[in-house]
């Protein structure tokens, strides 16, 4: 297991937010926690980067634990989140967002990281085009796909992605799970956010799905996307 | 009102009111930074200033003495001064920022919080430094330097290094070579620290911080680090203009740090809270006016004037006058 959360509980103020939540990231998989708004998906991808402090429960990354290390070491060791929403840094330009993600490496005049920057432009061709536009002046959905690529640039094992679909057209949607496809097949791990749950079952090997703070169903992506109860709560009836 | 001292006097008045506004600049950067990482007014960012003057005025009576000197060796006193002053500053401010606000951010403390223990930390640097003649003595200093620090609730003056020149005519006014060294050297200074900013990954890290902490934080900047090298900054900046001040004004006291506070955060905000440029902008232009109106109504008016333009801008542009933040200034 790359990834490993065991009975993770987490609280704001006096509040649980997610209570008791078990799962594990194989390496080189596709994992996805779905569920409604509120559910605590968010919450569980905060607390994994590191943003929210967990009160019960232990985190571990490559068999280290990571429950208590702040933020920006767990970056170090290789995982790498994009925030929900327009979580790109408006005041500056593509290049510059793009460069804020690789902000922990040490070789940004080399080869290697022209070959990355060269393959986030290959999976966004839109970015390439836009390089030097301020991040707050493009659409929600090439914000998004800036995210992503951002979070690329830290070259790291494990990405976690929040809701990379949200807010996006139709046409969109298709594109930027195809991508994740891709960025899973060239070798990175994927934690998938969703609450497009069609998209996310069909390209997901494990799946999770939380309801108020809990983990109530667990299986491969296909079961649940097959499975008549899931389909009638999340899939509106069919895929 | 006055109109043939002003007019009879511009050109001094002028360059006079650059050189202050270019000390106003130099101090506004510190409040200005520390607002756009943390949305906190460092209000004990005026001792910070405070301490700086003292550095170069000890370092001058130190090396000097009562002597005359060469101007080879008078300019290496200036520099020592210079980087006595950055030091000391750099200093007070970090364990500001250590003492005074990290514990309670980390807490997660409300801002007001945070602004009520800036104030109580400035009164207590500030008393500090009233009573360093009775801390002198408890630490039992040797007559020499004692001697320097004694008086403490008096102005104190810098001996003059250097002949002030005169250097070339603007109209009827000599410009000296005071006014070119603290005009020229505040704003030397304002464009290192805005390339800095701008360019350096550090200071890339900066702004992310001032945008968005968490997610700048997911990146993988360490947002303690952030926050100090911006109080580190800012105390850098305030040391350069404690001994521009010293060279400029020549005498400090205790409390000197409070109207130059006051003043230099009425810049930052004229200028737009958050921005570099605003900083500077608002510093050169509340200088001028300062010295415009106190020659149109009369000297006791000066700070009237000042705070009356801020009010008026303020009405017009609530975000100051080039009102963008820290965090969306763009590269």
């Amino acid at each position: 297991m790359l990834l490993e959360v065991e009975g993770l509980c987490v609280n704001y103020g006096h509040i649980e937010a997610i209570r008791d939540i078990t799962f594990g990231v194989e390496e080189g998989s596709i994992t996805t926690l779905i569920g409604a708004n509120g559910a605590g998906k968010t919450t569980t991808l905060k607390t994994i980067s590191g943003l929210r402090k967990v009160r019960e429960g232990r985190i571990l990354f490559e068999g280290k634990d990571i429950t208590h290390l702040p933020p920006y070491e767990r970056v170090l060791l290789g995982l790498s989140q994009s925030p929900e929403g327009r979580g790109c840094f408006p005041g500056m330009t593509v290049r510059e967002n793009l460069d804020m993600g690789a902000y922990v490496r040490k070789d940004a005049r080399s080869k290697a990281y022209a070959q990355d920057l060269e393959r986030v432009f290959h999976l966004f061709p839109r970015l390439e085009e836009r390089v030097s536009q301020t991040a707050g002046t493009m659409s929600g959905g090439e914000q998004q796909m800036l995210a992503i690529g951002r979070a690329l640039m830290a070259k790291p094992r494990l990405i976690l992605l929040d809701e990379p679909s949200m807010g996006l057209a139709p046409k969109f949607i298709q594109q930027i799970f195809s991508i994740i496809g891709e960025i899973n097949e060239q070798g990175t791990t994927v934690l998938l956010v969703e609450q497009n749950a069609a998209q996310a079952l069909k390209r997901a090997d494990t799946a999770h799905i939380l309801e108020t703070g809990e983990i109530v169903r667990s299986g491969t992506g296909a079961e649940l996307a097959g499975d008549d109860s899931v389909r009638a709560a999340y899939l509106g009836g069919d895929v | 009102m006055n109109f043939d001292f002003l007019f009879n006097n511009f050109a001094e008045l002028t360059v006079t009111g650059l050189a202050f506004g270019a000390i106003y600049a130099l101090i506004a950067l510190g409040y200005t930074m520390v607002y756009g990482v943390l949305q906190l007014i460092n209000f004990a960012h005026s001792e910070v200033f405070m301490y700086g003057t003292f550095a170069a005025l000890w370092t001058t009576m130190l090396l000097v003495g009562d002597t005359d000197v060469s101007t080879l060796r008078g300019i290496g006193v200036l520099l020592c001064s210079l980087v006595a002053a950055m030091a000391m500053s750099a200093t007070i401010a970090l364990l500001l920022e250590r003492f005074a606000y990290r514990p309670l951010l980390k807490r997660n403390a409300p801002r007001l919080i945070a602004l009520i223990s800036a104030i109580g930390a400035s009164f207590v640097l500030a008393e500090l430094m009233g009573l360093r003649d009775r801390v002198a003595a408890w630490f039992g200093l040797d007559d020499n330097l004692s001697e320097y620090v004694s008086g403490a609730r008096i102005n104190r003056s810098m001996p003059s290094v250097l002949e002030n020149k005169q250097l070339f005519p603007i109209g009827d006014y000599q410009v000296t070579s005071v006014d070119v060294l603290v005009i020229v050297s505040a704003i030397a200074m304002m464009v290192a620290l805005d390339q800095f900013v701008r360019r350096s990954k550090m200071g890339r890290g900066i702004r992310a911080t001032a945008q968005d902490p968490e997610t700048a934080a997911l990146m993988g900047v360490n947002a303690t680090r952030a926050v100090q090298m911006t109080f580190l900054l800012g105390g850098l900046m305030a040391g350069a203009a404690a001994f521009l001040y010293m060279l400029k004004i020549e005498t400090t006291k205790f409390d000197v740090g409070f109207l130059l506070g006051v003043k230099a955060f009425t810049a930052a905000v004229l200028g737009g809270i958050g921005n570099l440029r605003g900083a500077l902008v608002g510093g050169l232009i509340l200088g001028v006016a300062e010295n415009w109106g106190s020659a149109l109504f009369g000297s006791e008016w000066r700070d009237v004037v000042a705070f009356v333009l801020l009010v008026v801008i303020l009405l017009f542009r609530p975000t100051g006058i080039l009102g963008e933040s820290l965090g969306k200034a763009r590269a």
